[in-house]
């Protein structure tokens, strides 16, 4: 059965209805791409759109685009500054692509750099020293890239956090949550494997331990373990396939879910915080030219400039001085990158229990290692649908929640939070008991107890919080009763009110 | 124009102008041989007070009214089911027995698709159990030359390898000499241990990073990746931290000349567990 009305030409879609929130409610103001008809002449502008517009009708899609509203609150510029941070790191990315050698094979170093002249060394590890030493803005670039990187995995933590206690994760925005979870995944990933590329002391050890992390999967452990590292480690296929890993199949992913998440938010509109004339049925905000993408672009060059300082001037990832990889020899101290120090932190608390039962070992990083990361990203992932089962809250949401008005959502987001800086610290054990002077036995013991207490209590801490400010009507810093009292001439005080 | 407006206009000009000038010093600092840390600066300014221009202009100078937009129901509200019609259309319900084959071909071409992501690594092997340890094989240092007894102080450790094997992943051992009878093993464990001279696994069990600090003052290996600390005059049996297995020692021999050899393998897998593992 064929539905005639589906090959009907379209009737031009209405421009979405907007008014000026000032004191003539309804007036409208000509926007700047509409076609003014008491303009005499025709300018530049006019003309190009015009000669875009008979081609493709591209005029129409870009009334409406230009004309969306967004809704305007410091809070939402994280996810952008998330997004920024990745177009710096695809343009420095390709900048270092042409100096990186995806090659495991060994060569002799005769570079510039002293101390490690005549040593045997990897090509990869050359390269990366060539390009540190001897290309010019070479390091500026490399440093720029690898702060890009840490400030990227920040911004997505910072944004996932913001959407998490605002409430803007629930219905009908579950499923730019996963893609925004994933994202963040592939993040983790992106970092890991670029991490691995210069082939220095440091890395291989690190990937020496995802690669025996990989070993505790149920039974098909090392088969994994082999397909995605080549072999048994360390492999000669390694740097190459990572290197392929890092900068075509994880980019290709993550811009595709970036151009998803986008086009959702455009489709479903952002949320907003209640309050002034913002309700359930409306946004509020500026038209997208020229207010949001002036401020957004402003903010890409700003963020990029906050990159560009920090790689001229803050030395990261030195890897001459750690030296290339050799597989006997290890780093000390050895701490990752920020974002992944919990999951090594993890690692150094994780209790030593190795059963074989049945003639079947459990590893013991197989609790630490896969069991507790699998719960806390899904329980990360699943958490729109968890919360809506617990609140019976199935309705659709536009407006933002502030983070006391939904207290059990608070409580388990500030345990994490505080699970998290737990485990951070504890994956900096020795650097920790070195500066507090104690012994890494002890300081270990006592971050194992903090593992378990700490986020428990921070979290009756929230609750507690979040049920008091609720209960004096959202109103945190407002007046909070009581009597005002008046010193009297002689000494003693009376009641005002 | 109000005063302020013109004076807001010279900020954001005088931005741009630094933005300029950022650009240029940036290319002589450059032509001059550059200088990671004023190329740094330079680009920051350049790239800092663009941003800067620009968000001010469109803060201040620019008509950015607040508007309203409605929302509208996202769910469609017209025309029957997207279904419906890619149900009605292809005739799916008609057609059970195609649709299920087509699934069934689908997912065979899955498979057979699979199958080259297949040799992105071989199937693992013995070389999870075995080292290239075996009998007679000679203990050597990283350049391959034999290690002697009299190149170890008491109290002191030596990365080794076997002969024709040396900078191993697997196969590295760490030689250890304590006092001859400090060692508490049982005796045909004693007896791969000549005169004090211990030899172990460098792979940790936990993680699989190399066990590479020996305390020797109360003999305890520590792993430096997650602290795993591994009793040498015990077995090298784990004290503290996460391993949860003991480093595998390797039996070895002194000759005459004082250097050492491999009586066999390591007697169970060296580095982190594996489901399979006694398998």
């Amino acid at each position: 059965m064929r539905l005639p009305s589906r090959r009907r030409p379209q009737p031009p879609k209405p421009r979405p209805q907007s008014s000026i929130a000032g004191d003539e409610p309804g007036a409208s103001e000509p926007r700047a791409s509409e076609p003014v008809a008491s303009e005499p002449r025709a300018t530049e502008l006019d003309r190009l759109v015009g000669w875009l517009d008979e081609r493709t009708g591209v005029a129409e899609v870009a009334r409406v685009f230009l004309g969306k509203v967004f809704p305007d609150h410091w809070s939402f510029l994280l996810g952008e500054v998330a997004l920024s941070c990745y177009i710096i790191l695809v343009a420095t990315g390709i900048y270092l692509t042409f100096f990186f050698a995806a090659d495991s094979g060994t060569v002799t170093y005769d570079g510039p750099y002293v101390p490690l002249q005549g040593a045997e060394v990897s090509a990869a590890f050359d390269s990366v020293m060539r390009l540190s030493f001897d290309v010019r803005a070479g390091l500026l670039m490399r440093q720029v890239h690898h702060w890009a990187a840490l400030v990227f995995v920040a911004s997505i933590v910072v944004h996932v956090s913001r959407v998490f206690f605002t409430g803007a994760f629930r219905r009908p925005r579950e499923v730019n949550w996963l893609i925004g979870v994933s994202l963040l995944l592939l993040a983790l990933a992106a970092g890991l494997t670029g991490y691995s590329l210069p082939d220095d002391l440091l890395s291989g050890t690190g990937l020496r331990i995802v690669y025996s992390v990989a070993f505790a999967i149920p039974f098909v452990g090392p088969w994994l373990a082999y397909l995605l590292f080549g072999g048994e480690f360390p492999p000669s296929e390694l740097i190459g396939r990572f290197y392929v890993f890092h900068i075509m199949l994880l980019p290709l992913l993550m811009i595709g879910a970036i151009t998803v998440h986008l086009g959702i938010v455009f489709l479903q509109k952002h949320t907003q915080f209640p309050g002034g004339r913002a309700t359930e049925t409306n946004v509020v905000g500026r038209h997208l030219w020229p207010g949001q993408a002036f401020r957004s672009v402003g903010l890409f060059f700003v963020t990029a400039a906050i990159l560009a300082l920090m790689g001229g001037i803050f030395q990261i990832n030195p890897v001459w001085v750690y030296g290339p990889y050799v597989p006997s020899a290890a780093a000390s101290p050895a701490q990752p990158d920020w974002y992944l120090g919990w999951l090594e932190g993890l690692l150094r608390v994780g209790p030593n229990w190795e059963p074989t039962i049945f003639g079947v070992t459990i590893p013991s990083p197989f609790l630490p290692g896969i069991v507790v990361p699998t719960i806390i990203f899904g329980g990360l992932a699943l958490w729109p649908f968890i919360e809506a089962r617990i609140s019976g809250d199935h309705r659709d949401h536009h407006l933002l929640q502030f983070p006391w008005q939904a207290p059990l959502r608070l409580a388990v987001g500030s345990a994490v939070l505080t699970l998290f800086v737990v485990l951070t610290l504890a994956g900096a054990n020795d650097l920790l008991a070195a500066l507090l002077d104690v012994g890494v036995e002890e300081l270990t013991t006592a971050l194992r107890l903090l593992a378990f207490i700490g986020p428990i209590v921070v979290a009756l801490i929230a609750y507690r919080l979040a049920i008091e400010i609720r209960g004096r009507a959202g109103r945190p810093l407002g007046p909070v009763g009581g009597s005002v009292l008046r010193r009297t001439p002689d000494g003693g005080f009376e009641e005002v009110e | 124009m109000t005063q302020r407006e013109r004076w807001i206009e010279r900020l954001v000009a005088a931005a741009f102008a630094l933005t300029m000038l950022s650009g240029l010093a940036l290319l002589a600092v450059y032509g001059l041989g550059g200088q990671t840390q004023v190329e740094g600066v330079l680009l920051a300014i350049c790239l800092g007070a663009l941003g800067f221009g620009i968000v001010v202009w469109a803060q201040e100078l620019m008509e950015t009214p607040i508007a309203v937009e409605e929302r509208h129901a996202l769910a469609s509200q017209t025309g029957p089911a997207v279904s419906k019609i890619m149900d009605e259309e292809a005739g799916f319900t008609r057609r059970t027995l195609l649709v299920r084959m087509l699934l069934g071909a689908l997912g065979g071409l899955a498979a057979a698709l699979a199958i080259p992501a297949l040799s992105l690594g071989p199937a693992p092997g013995r070389e999870l159990f075995v080292t290239s340890w075996a009998p007679g094989r000679r203990l050597v240092d990283i350049d391959g030359i034999p290690v002697r007894a009299a190149d170890l102080e008491i109290g002191s450790a030596a990365t080794v390898f076997p002969e024709g094997d040396a900078g191993s992943a697997q196969a590295q051992t760490l030689l250890i000499r304590v006092e001859p009878d400090a060692l508490r093993l049982s005796p045909d464990r004693l007896a791969n241990a000549p005169n004090g001279y211990v030899a172990y696994s460098k792979v940790c069990t936990h993680a699989g990073c190399p066990v590479g600090l020996y305390r020797a003052p109360d003999h305890m290996l520590i792993c430096p990746c997650h602290q795993s600390t591994f009793d040498v005059l015990q077995g090298a049996i784990p004290v503290f931290g996460p391993a949860g297995r003991a480093l595998p020692q390797l039996p070895i021999a002194m000759a005459e000349d004082g250097t050492f050899t491999a009586l066999g393998d390591f007697p169970e897998p060296v580095g982190p567990a594996f489901w399979n593992l006694t398998s």
